[in-house]
């Protein structure tokens, strides 16, 4: 197993050093100029070369570069200017947040979504099917944002039910200390249940509009899984056998069903977090997405620049994880590894 | 048998979740709290503390503003609406508790009781370090000192602890204005000397994390991009203690989530939201919209004089007589601006600026002009706008384009990403383009220094020059500085008059700043910069 994840992240170096010289020279490549950007609309021409040299712009690019690694090395992945912050910390600060959404709108889509498939799976061509064939539909077709800002006008302003769609806690609270920077988490451990039910609630409305949006493809593959499997000779054996149905399906169908499943999980997983950038901007959640975002609109190059980096690491992460709970769920993987 | 057990609590507790969550109650000390808080929503906040620093951006005005005092500041007075506006010729005492303005130097009586927020007392060195500072640091700071012709630390002289002197360099009318607005504060110059370091003379890197000033608010918790909040400061003297207890400041990017925010009641107060939302809103009377003009601000369609087309001054009165100028007050703004055109033909011009033009849509006679200057059949061209305040750039250059299509002139429209606009502007390659300019500093003569004269500031866009425009503003600055009003009124006239006949701009209209608020918030002020001033508003 050791040598297995030795390996799986000896393969993750040059795809990293890829992804850092690739960011650096699109940031560099991007339109515009950070130092005409920041020095301001009243600014001179001088001023804006005051600007450009006291953020090092004016060196040639394979200096930059030679720089740029050379504070990566000591994990140090520059200031931004928009936000005026070193980006690490920001960083540090904000992937929690991102993280315990995703998480949490991931919780709910598969609680709600591998149910329907394996339903609609069982009794095709009946209601459930359809109504599986038409949620799924529907929640991919929907953009986020669009169901981000109908859940808040309904919950919110017509009914009142949801609170303000401010971020992560109401204004009145103040965040729990940091622990894991989950505000779930980190209520409970500091036993302000107030807290804990105040970042529930902000969390339940950009949680399920995350879930709308995820439940299509693990529905449907679920659905499409199961249904190869329940068509396969040893579910028929087993059937035969005079087994019940539920132990049929849920023991044998089920978890036979679940690698395919699981492939979508983590890609479902890895873009939404990316992609909850919308969700973020709607409900004035302080993410990661909406963080570079607005790097990107002010040619803030460090963030962007931090910000695919940690994604890149998260993805190495993230495939190592899935490999090996493959191998957890499917003894033949482990046998070949 | 554990898996679905499993997964019927997990569904169990989500739909428990989802159920309504009661109505917040608050027990009493939060409700205080909340009566004796401002809670401001708003698209973008600071990325700087300190507007000396490096590229501070607007919302960083505004804490600037309110937790730094300056010197002096400016008297109110009734504006349009009723509503306070601030006078731009009567100066008030705050930090000084008085001044004295001489032929050449102004000297200012420090309050002796005036504090820092660490309890250090505010003395001259404080001053003189702080204008040092504004001077010394390079980029916008510096820049608009020197508009008032505050260029040098020798210029600010330590009289005794509790007197400064500022030295003229000459006689000019905006010394005196520029010391009141936003840059010339006073910083806690022991405080941030002990934070500062070779590299960082000035302290910058410590003054942008924290507020280190005199003033009514101190920031007391700043987490960028998301909120700022502050504090107010019980030991302030340089004027009445302000009502609000407490600001918090929340960014909420969506537009529409901000209005939802303002009309559920959970906010107090916002700006930033599309003219149909703040237009709306005032119609349907349940939150208190003021609105109101830009001081010396004008919204105008640009034409780079230096190539053909519009080198031709025909072509640029034609233009002036195709702009849409109704349909763009109605459709774009939602009525919410004053338009900039269309006196009537025998209207005097007057010694005031911004003042309306006398061009108004008249493709006939647009067509006319351009048949004159031979264009007949029009031609092509490109019309440019910042992409950051798309909300009103876009649908006014799609009405441009349409109105300018019907004499033949084929426009596509360049949506300039904001980071790229300044950089664009500085170019002076666009041929035709909209854009927004305002001076802090309320005079005609300070906006076509800016905007019109030849020495080619970056904001006169459309490079244009003239020797006789020259003439006019540089006599127009004289003249005030010396006190002559006759001249004064003449060069104004004369360069307004110029700039209309020779119309290398298009005045379209001037806009408003709209800002909406719940009815039990009182005490709204519009100051030049635009931005909140927390210290004369109250709650309930």
């Amino acid at each position: 197993m050791l040598t297995l994840i030795g390996k799986r992240l000896l393969f993750a170096i040059p795809s990293l050093i890829g992804v850092v010289i690739v960011t650096f020279l699109l940031t560099r490549a991007l339109p515009g100029d950070p130092a005409a950007y920041f020095a301001g609309p009243a600014a001179t021409k001088e001023a804006v070369d005051q600007i450009r040299k006291k953020l090092g712009f004016d060196k040639p690019l394979i200096e930059q570069f030679v720089r740029y690694t050379g504070d990566l090395a000591h994990g140090d992945l520059g200031t931004s200017l928009t936000t005026g912050q070193p980006v690490a910390a920001e960083l540090r600060n904000r992937l929690p947040a991102s993280a315990e959404l995703t998480l949490l709108g991931l919780v709910v889509s598969i609680v709600i979504a591998i149910p329907l498939g394996v339903l609609a799976a069982t009794r095709p061509g009946s209601w459930i099917d359809h109504l599986c064939r038409v949620t799924t539909t529907a929640g991919v077709s929907l953009p986020v944002f669009f169901t981000g800002l109908v859940l808040v006008y309904v919950f919110y302003f017509r009914l009142g039910w949801a609170p303000a769609p401010l971020g992560r806690l109401d204004v009145f609270y103040s965040a729990p200390p940091t622990v894991t920077g989950f505000y779930l988490i980190d209520t409970l451990i500091a036993r302000d249940f107030e807290a804990f039910r105040s970042a529930l609630s902000q969390l339940i409305l950009p949680a399920v509009t995350l879930a709308i949006f995820s439940l299509a493809p693990i529905a449907r593959m679920t659905r499409a899984s199961m249904l190869a499997v329940l068509a396969s000779d040893f579910v028929r054996t087993a059937r035969a056998s005079g087994l019940s149905p539920g132990k049929v399906i849920v023991t044998y169908a089920f978890r036979n069903a679940m690698l395919p499943v699981i492939t979508t999980l983590s890609m479902v997983f890895s873009f939404l977090l990316g992609a909850n950038v919308l969700v973020e901007k709607v409900f004035a959640w302080p993410g990661i997405g909406s963080y570079a975002v607005e790097a990107l609109i002010a040619s803030d190059f460090a963030p962007v620049q931090g910000f695919v980096l940690t994604m890149a690491v998260m993805y190495v992460l993230l495939n190592l994880l899935i490999d090996i709970l493959y191998g957890v769920i499917d003894p033949r993987v482990r046998l070949e590894g | 048998m554990k898996r679905r057990d499993f997964l019927k609590s997990v569904s169990g507790l989500a739909a428990g979740a989802l159920a309504p969550t009661a109505p917040a109650i608050w027990s009493p000390a939060k409700a205080d709290a909340r009566a004796e808080t401002l809670l401001i929503v708003s698209e973008g906040g600071p990325n700087n503390l300190d507007i000396h620093g490096v590229g501070t951006n607007v919302p960083g005005y505004e804490v600037s503003w309110n937790c730094y005092d300056r010197l002096i500041s400016h008297e109110m007075k009734s504006g349009p609406g009723g509503v306070p506006y601030y006078d731009r010729d009567k100066f008030k005492p705050e930090l000084a508790e008085d001044f004295n303005i001489g032929d050449m130097s102004v000297t200012f009586k420090l309050r002796k009781n005036a504090k820092f927020h660490d309890g250090t007392p505010v003395t001259a060195k404080d001053v003189k370090w702080s204008l040092d500072r504004a001077v010394s640091v390079g980029g916008f700071p510096t820049f608009q000192m020197s508009a008032g012709s505050l260029t040098k630390p020798e210029q600010f002289v330590i009289v005794d602890d509790h007197t400064v002197r500022v030295d003229f360099l000459r006689k000019d009318k905006l010394t005196i204005p520029d010391l009141a607005v936003i840059v010339p504060c006073v910083v806690n110059s022991e405080l941030v000397k002990k934070n500062a370091s070779e590299k960082d003379p000035w302290g910058l890197e410590f003054t942008k994390q924290q507020t280190a000033g005199s003033g009514a608010y101190k920031v007391t918790k700043w987490t960028a991009g998301t909120e700022v909040v502050m504090e107010r400061n019980d030991d302030w003297v340089c004027g009445p203690l302000p009502k609000i207890k407490r600001v918090i400041w929340r960014m909420v990017p969506q537009a529409g989530n901000r209005r939802a925010l303002l009309e559920r009641g959970d906010a107090d107060i916002s700006y930033e939201l599309p003219f149909k939302d703040f237009q709306e809103m005032k119609a349907n009377g349940k939150l208190n919209v003021v609105s109101l003009p830009f001081s010396n601000g004008i919204q105008y369609i640009g034409m780079n004089v230096t190539k053909p087309p519009f080198d031709n001054p025909k072509v640029r009165q034609a233009m002036a007589y195709a702009m849409p100028y109704q349909k763009i007050m109605d459709a774009v703004l939602f009525g919410l601006a004053n338009p900039m055109f269309g006196a009537a033909r025998d209207k005097p011009t007057e010694v005031a600026w911004p003042q309306p033009t006398k061009y108004f849509t008249d493709m006939e006679k647009a067509k006319a002009l351009l048949t004159e200057a031979g264009y007949a059949n029009g031609f092509e061209t490109t019309i440019s706008f910042d992409l950051n305040f798309a909300g009103v750039n876009e649908p006014l250059c799609v009405l441009v384009q349409e109105s300018l299509g019907q004499l033949g002139i084929k426009t596509t429209i360049n949506k300039v990403p904001g980071a790229n606009w300044r950089t664009e502007l500085a170019k002076k390659e666009m041929p035709l383009f909209t854009n927004v300019f305002s001076g802090w500093l309320d005079y005609p003569e300070y906006f076509f220094y800016w905007c019109y004269h030849g020495n080619n500031s970056i904001f006169n866009t459309m490079s244009y020059k003239s020797p006789e425009m020259d003439k006019l503003i540089d006599g127009a600055r004289i003249a005030a500085a010396n006190g002559d009003t006759a001249a004064y009124d003449a060069d104004v006239k004369g360069f307004v008059d110029l700039a209309y006949a020779d119309i290398p701009r298009i005045p379209l209209y001037q806009p408003f700043v709209n800002v909406a608020m719940q009815k039990n918030i009182s005490g709204y002020q519009y100051w030049f910069h635009r931005r909140l001033d927390y210290r004369a508003m109250a709650k309930g």
